[in-house]
């Protein structure tokens, strides 16, 4: 499999296979590389950044705070979605959304007030 | 009058990181946003891929905005926020409009200009048909989306495959609207390839490159569009136009550096990166004033920004104090695929000096040559060197030997 690393501005092209047990990844300059490319290879996941709602109106951007699987993005974008903060979050603060066998926690990463 | 050693005009990671190098350097400094806080374009930019480099951590834009602010705050720095700059003396005075004081006139030591860009719109690159509503510039959606919460449209067509569409494109599509195409003129993105990746690839959003837009169609709202592929003269072929339906485009066709204050003044600037041409310390062909960021040359990365406005600002800070001698300098051009360096002048003298280039096209396996008076001081070997990606490399000053040359070897 062939893609290109995007956990920097380098773009580095990758080149990912099977050899036995192990995954090999070349054409990474970096440590981050392998490890991205090894994920790629077996389970893609992602950072999600969106906007969460204020009670105010107005809204509040946040990023999940670990990488989520791929395929669930959308399910995640949702599940944030339904939220709806107090005027007072503050970037920094945490919270956990989901129910049942699918929970991931948010940062807040930026708001109307935040100046 | 008011009276300050440095004062920075505008608020966003440039203006923020000068002002403290200024401060940090013992200057009293003043920094003038037009925007009601500071942070500038970071604040519409929640995803990921800010100070990698510079903080050593992935974060969003608002996120390292805020870093900035706190260090502004914790600064014995003045801030003026809805404070826009009108206009600017060649004596170094600035004069400034803001709902708080009026009209204000402010004698500044030394200037740092850190005024960003403006997006190039439909009527800036001549967007054949109609003009109903419902085109936007990229950044202009990000603004209504991030800021505002409001989606500009369901069905999305981008146009340029600047860095700000390939975002824009990504967001529309988890908020829940459908990114039926982008459209690059050129053969190659002018954006990084990780945002390919991440944005269009990630999504199943087509690209397709070498293509532009013929006719836009709608009235009073956009319906559609006809695009067609260019040619090698990249004129568009009608004979291979196709239609698609759509009720907002997007356009992320490049940015413009604001330097209309300006206009009037003794500025010397360059025509490829339209900011003013600089020396190593960023002080433009105007003593005393100095310019960083954005409004000096557009930037991909805002790590690359805040070093560069540090520069500038404790340059700036050395200015007013009169320990900036001026002295002997030698030009820095470009040719042979690299479109620019920047500083285009550096003074002789001691120590290490980073070049800033952008290539022409894509090249694979070229090697960077720097040369002055006939002596190569650098020859660098990359494996691929993009128009969407800034380049660096450093010199030693005290083996300048004449104008220095920057070029391209392959
Ligand atoms: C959509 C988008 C996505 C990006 N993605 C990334 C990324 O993933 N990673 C990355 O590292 N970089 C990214 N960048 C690049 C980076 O954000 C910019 O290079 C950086 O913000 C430029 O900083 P600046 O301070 O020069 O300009 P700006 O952030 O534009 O700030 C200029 C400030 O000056 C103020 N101003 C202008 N004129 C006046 C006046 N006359 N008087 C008073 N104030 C004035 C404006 O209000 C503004 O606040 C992105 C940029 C954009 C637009
Ligand atoms: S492999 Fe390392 S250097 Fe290359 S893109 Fe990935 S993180 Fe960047």
């Amino acid at each position: 499999m062939n893609t290109i690393c995007i956990m920097c501005p380098m773009g580095c092209g990758l080149t990912i296979e099977r050899v036995g047990d192990e995954i090999k990844v070349s054409g990474n300059t970096c440590k981050r590389g392998e490890v991205y490319g090894q994920a790629e290879f077996t389970h893609p996941t992602r950072t999600v950044t969106t906007l969460v709602r204020l009670e105010g109106g107005g809204v509040a951007s946040c990023k999940t705070a670990l990488p989520v699987p791929k395929e669930r993005i959308s399910e995640v974008v949702a599940a944030i979605g339904k939220l709806t903060l107090s005027d007072d979050a503050k970037i920094g603060d945490r919270l956990t959304v989901g129910d049942g066998e699918f929970v991931f926690e948010i940062v807040i990463t930026g708001t109307p007030s935040s100046c | 009058m008011l009276r300050y050693d440095v004062v920075v005009i505008g608020g966003g990671p440039a203006g923020m990181a000068a002002a403290i190098a200024a401060c940090d350097s013992g200057a009293k400094t003043l920094i003038l946003e037009r925007d009601v806080r500071l942070g500038g374009i970071l604040n519409q930019c929640i995803h990921q891929g800010f100070g990698l480099h510079y903080f050593k951590e992935e974060m969003t834009g608002p996120e390292y905005a805020e870093r900035f602010r706190k260090e502004v705050k914790k600064r014995d720095i003045t801030v003026m926020t809805e404070a826009m700059a009108l206009s600017l003396g060649a004596d170094r005075t600035v004069t400034a409009l803001s709902p708080d004081t009026g009209l204000v006139k402010v004698q500044a030591g030394a200037i740092v200009l850190a005024m960003g860009c403006r997006e190039r719109t439909a009527g800036a690159i001549a967007l054949p048909g109609t003009r109903p509503a419902g085109i936007y510039t990229a950044g202009m959606a990000q603004k209504l989306c991030n800021i505002d919460g409001y989606l500009v449209g369901k069905e999305v067509v981008i146009l340029g495959s600047g860095d700000i569409g390939l975002i824009m494109a990504r967001r529309m599509t988890t908020e829940g609207a459908k990114v039926k195409l982008v459209l690059e003129l050129m053969p190659y993105s002018s954006g990084l390839k990780r945002n390919i990746v991440q944005c269009l690839d990630d999504y199943g959003i087509p690209i397709k490159y070498s293509h532009t837009i013929t006719r836009v169609v709608g009235n009073p709202r956009v319906e559609g569009l006809y695009y067609a592929p260019v040619g090698a003269d990249r004129k568009p072929v009608l004979s291979e136009e196709q239609y698609v339906s759509c009720d907002a485009l997007l356009l992320s066709v490049g940015l413009i550096p604001e330097n209309d204050l300006l206009n009037g003044l003794d500025v010397k600037m360059s025509a490829v990166t339209n900011g003013a041409t600089v020396d190593e310390n960023r002080m433009t062909s105007l003593e005393g004033v100095f310019s960083c960021g954005n409004v000096l040359h557009v930037h991909d990365l805002v790590d690359n920004v805040s070093e560069e406005a540090e520069i500038a600002g404790r340059a700036a800070a050395r200015y007013s104090k009169g320990e900036l001698p001026a002295g002997d300098s030698v030009s820095v051009s470009a040719c042979d695929g690299v479109r620019y360096a920047l500083p285009q002048r550096v003074n002789l003298g001691d120590g290490k000096v980073r070049l800033y280039f952008r290539v022409d096209n894509v090249y694979k396996d070229a090697r960077l040559v720097v040369e002055s008076g006939g002596n190569r001081l650098v020859g660098k070997k990359f494996q691929v060197l993009a128009p969407g990606e800034m380049g660096s490399v450093e010199i030693d000053r005290s083996a300048i030997c004449g104008d220095v040359t920057v070029r391209l070897e392959r």
